[in-house]
């Protein structure tokens, strides 16, 4: 018998073993489930599949009587819209400001002082001041997602572009290169890569945002639903709508990665 | 060509190079050997403009060099040299596009496809014809340096400078780069500067050989003195007995205290 330090799981067994957990909670939850709805069958805290599954299809597959809307998607394109155009032109910036105070000296001392002071201003602190700024509509929710990730990934793409190695750089001046064309030639195309795995890491913090910003003003959005029903306490709503939540993040995640790894087979494959 | 003019060169106290005179003429292949730190890499930046001189001159025919790196001098590094993003034919055409006025540093129509012809004929003499669409890290450790040589070729540099570019390769390999090196010189009539780790590899290849060491030393201050070129040979003549007598030079304990 091998040690088990050095036991390795077979290709087959390793998503068996990835899929225990996830099974063992849904099971430890059904079995919970039941035992409430057998002692209460008007027990809202945990709902059935059945119960949830028709709270969704309610909401998904049928029109709103008093609207005529589907719910479920309007919620969803909502909030996929705030979520991606705040996070587009957090990327956006994030990448300029990075590329110039990264790459440019003069830049960087101008600037990097103000960009870690205004990474360390809390987002949801200013969501009021957007609110009075920007109104309760939808350009104070885009606000508070590109203002609440852009100092991330700012200063992550101006921590990458310093990795880049001096040799690099010179080597292109060597070729003629002047500072524009090293900037996009040499430096811009290796960032872009860097840049998804940011965009990746701050999605998190952006439907943190996101809810936060729904929660608050809004009249419609997954976040503004989760907290409407939450007056009824239909948790066979909110659970569904978490795990909706959860598997569009999962979704987002694993497309960027896919991207990521499509447009830009070099990288990650270390230094040379 | 090259002239250095009672050169100089302190970090703060320490002295890293000092009282250098020397002049290079055009065609020359310099290599330059001494210990670790002995300044034989700072002069190497002096040449490609990274660092400049504390004190003295140095001069690239009649004028100063320009002390950042530009198209009159060529590097080839030992590692970080080549563009990991672009592919192999992508890194030389860049050499193209680079020396061109553009914004971008994009070629395209015309002057795209002259690049091309020019880029795949110069790997196929260095002997990378084969592997013009993979990336650097698909190369091995000798494809990737034949790559960067051909990419600073095709700028068409006056000085060619070698920053150990061999030190990570396989002896075999090496013997392949330096028979390479020597065909490249001579069919492009370039001056090279080498630095080297290997005495030997500083003694067979080129034409003329710098040691660098520290000419005074004093056993209080290690670094109160900086190194000169003690030894400058035509290497054609110089035999077995010469290598020796620098070995020695080189290995005595003295040294030992440089970082």
């Amino acid at each position: 018998m091998k040690r088990l330090l050095n036991l390795q799981p077979s290709r087959f067994s390793r998503v068996l073993l990835g899929l225990l957990p996830l099974a063992l909670i849904l099971l430890v939850y059904l079995v919970a489930s039941d035992l409430r709805l057998a002692a209460n069958p008007d027990d809202k805290l945990l709902p059935s599949l059945a119960q949830m599954g028709d709270a969704i299809s309610r909401m998904a597959l049928e029109p709103n009587r008093r609207t005529g809307e589907y719910i479920f998607w309007v919620d969803t394109f909502s909030s996929l819209q705030r979520l991606l155009l705040g996070v587009l032109i957090a990327a956006s910036l994030g990448l300029v400001i990075g590329l110039l105070t990264g790459s440019l000296p003069l830049f960087g001392a101008g600037f990097s002082p103000l960009l870690t002071i205004l990474s360390l201003i809390p987002p949801l602190a200013l969501l009021p001041v957007l609110f009075i700024v920007f109104g309760l509509g939808e350009l104070s929710k885009v606000a508070l997602i590109a203002i609440g990730i852009t100092p991330f990934i700012a200063r992550d793409i101006q921590r990458r572009a310093q990795e880049i190695p001096v040799e690099q750089l010179i080597k292109a001046q060597t070729l003629g290169a002047n500072t524009l064309q090293v900037m996009i030639r040499v430096l811009l195309p290796q960032l872009m890569p860097r840049l998804l795995d940011a965009v990746r890491l701050s999605l998190g913090a952006g439907w943190l945002f996101l809810i936060a910003a729904e929660a608050i003003a809004s009249t419609d959005g997954l976040g503004y639903r989760i907290f409407l029903v939450r007056r009824y306490m239909a948790m066979d709503v909110i659970i569904p709508y978490v795990a909706w939540i959860t598997l569009l993040a999962f979704v987002l995640d694993q497309l960027l990665a896919w991207f990521s790894r499509r447009l830009y087979p070099w990288h990650g494959k270390g230094g040379v | 060509m090259l002239e250095a003019r009672n050169l100089w060169k302190r970090y703060g106290d320490k002295v890293v190079l000092e009282r250098i005179s020397v002049s290079v003429q055009e065609g020359e292949f310099v290599t330059l050997v001494g210990t670790s730190g002995c300044g034989k890499s700072t002069f190497l930046k002096l040449l490609l403009g990274t660092e400049t001189a504390s004190e003295g001159q140095l001069l690239l025919d009649g004028q100063p060099v320009r002390d950042e790196p530009d198209s009159d001098r060529g590097i080839v590094f030992q590692q970080y040299s080549v563009f990991p993003h672009m592919t192999v034919l992508d890194n030389v055409m860049a050499a193209r596009a680079f020396a061109r006025r553009g914004l971008t540093g994009y070629l395209f129509g015309q002057a795209r496809r002259e690049a091309q012809g020019a880029a795949m004929e110069l790997l196929h003499k260095v002997g990378l014809g084969h592997a013009l669409k993979l990336y650097p890290h698909q190369l091995s450790g000798g494809m990737r340096q034949r790559l960067a040589i051909a990419q600073a070729l095709l700028a068409k540099p006056r000085i060619l400078l070698l920053d150990e570019p061999f030190g990570a390769l396989d002896p075999g390999i090496r013997a392949d780069m330096h028979q390479l090196v020597l065909e490249l010189w001579q069919s492009h009539q370039l001056t090279v500067f080498m630095v080297t780790h290997d005495l030997k590899e500083g003694f067979y290849l080129g034409t003329r050989l710098w040691v660098f060491d520290k000419l005074r030393h004093d056993p209080q201050a290690p670094d109160a003195y900086g190194a000169g070129i003690t030894y400058d040979l035509p290497v054609g003549k110089s035999d077995r007995q010469t290598l020796q007598a620098i070995q020695a030079d080189l290995k005595e304990p003295q040294h030992d205290i440089q970082n």
